[in-house]
């Protein structure tokens, strides 16, 4: 078995989601936990750029690590959570919740290691569906009912965060 | 890249973000375990999508746009985190300006 520059960097990158995931759901102060969270998302846009998808791994940054995160920060900030504020479960509860979680995990895999589709191979580094020439075509095509419906949604959005957020 | 280890990488991920809500009793950390399970998902339907483009290009498909639709779900999966994180993070502030604390325990008195 040849060891390639893809599998080199695959397995880096799932090593890196992985840990800064871990670490964002232990970190005792939110701000690392954010700053975590910004790490996780990416590698998982490393992910995307190796399977092709590049108009998704910009938009996970712009979306996800540019503007939601920076949405939390923000909110942390202006409550000023730290350390000494935050409230911390006892130790059984969280033995039990990282039981559960490990075992929906088990589970998960167990039942799909030998699903149908074990022998298939998700094509690395080329075919062009993931460029924005093909998904735009798509976008404004077939699925141009459902990004105008968005839209609509994006403007209950804003101004529900409006009505929400105002002193009454 | 077989598809086995993007599942179990997906997997990973996505149990990794069950374990921090049922764990964690901050409002705003729950919300961030939240996102975390969506791109678990995201990065699942990206790697379904390229097998369903590898497989019709090996039916004979050489035009090569099988798969297209994972993407765009993933696209709108985006858009309704997005609009989600607004109106939570809205929520969780009037809340905070109402019991000065994010600590989920202090939500049992809405069932009154």
């Amino acid at each position: 078995m040849n060891i390639t520059i893809i599998d080199i960097l695959w397995w880096f990158l799932s090593v890196v989601a992985i840990f800064s995931a871990l670490m964002m759901v232990t970190s005792k102060n939110p701000v690392y936990s954010v700053l975590w969270l910004i790490a996780t998302f990416f590698a998982i846009s490393g992910h995307y750029i190796l399977l092709n998808a590049q108009f998704l791994a910009i938009v996970n940054i712009i979306v996800y690590a540019g503007a939601i995160m920076v949405l939390f920060l923000f909110v942390i900030m202006l409550m000023n959570l730290n350390k000494e504020t935050e409230p911390q479960k006892n130790r059984w509860l969280k033995i039990a919740g990282a039981l559960a979680g490990g075992c929906l995990m088990l589970i998960l895999v167990a039942a799909l290691k030998d699903a149908a589709a074990k022998e298939q191979v998700a094509s690395v580094n080329q075919g062009n569906i993931g460029l924005i020439k093909n998904l735009g075509k798509e976008l404004f095509t077939t699925y141009v009912v459902p990004f105008e419906i968005s839209s609509v949604l994006f403007l209950s959005a804003m101004v529900g965060a409006v009505v929400i957020g105002k002193k009454e | 890249m077989p598809i086995l280890n993007y599942i179990i990488l997906s997997i990973a991920l996505f149990s990794i973000g069950i374990v921090g809500v049922l764990t964690r009793r901050n409002a705003i950390i729950i919300f961030m375990c939240i996102e975390l399970m969506l791109n678990a998902v995201n990065l699942l339907l990206v790697a379904f999508s390229k097998m369903h483009m590898n497989a019709a290009f090996k039916a004979g498909d050489l035009a090569g746009t099988a798969g297209t639709d994972g993407q765009i779900f993933v696209f709108f999966i985006m858009v309704v985190a997005a609009a989600e994180v607004s109106v939570g993070l809205a929520i969780i502030v009037m809340m905070y300006r109402n019991i000065h604390s994010v600590d989920v325990n202090f939500l049992n008195r809405l069932k009154q």
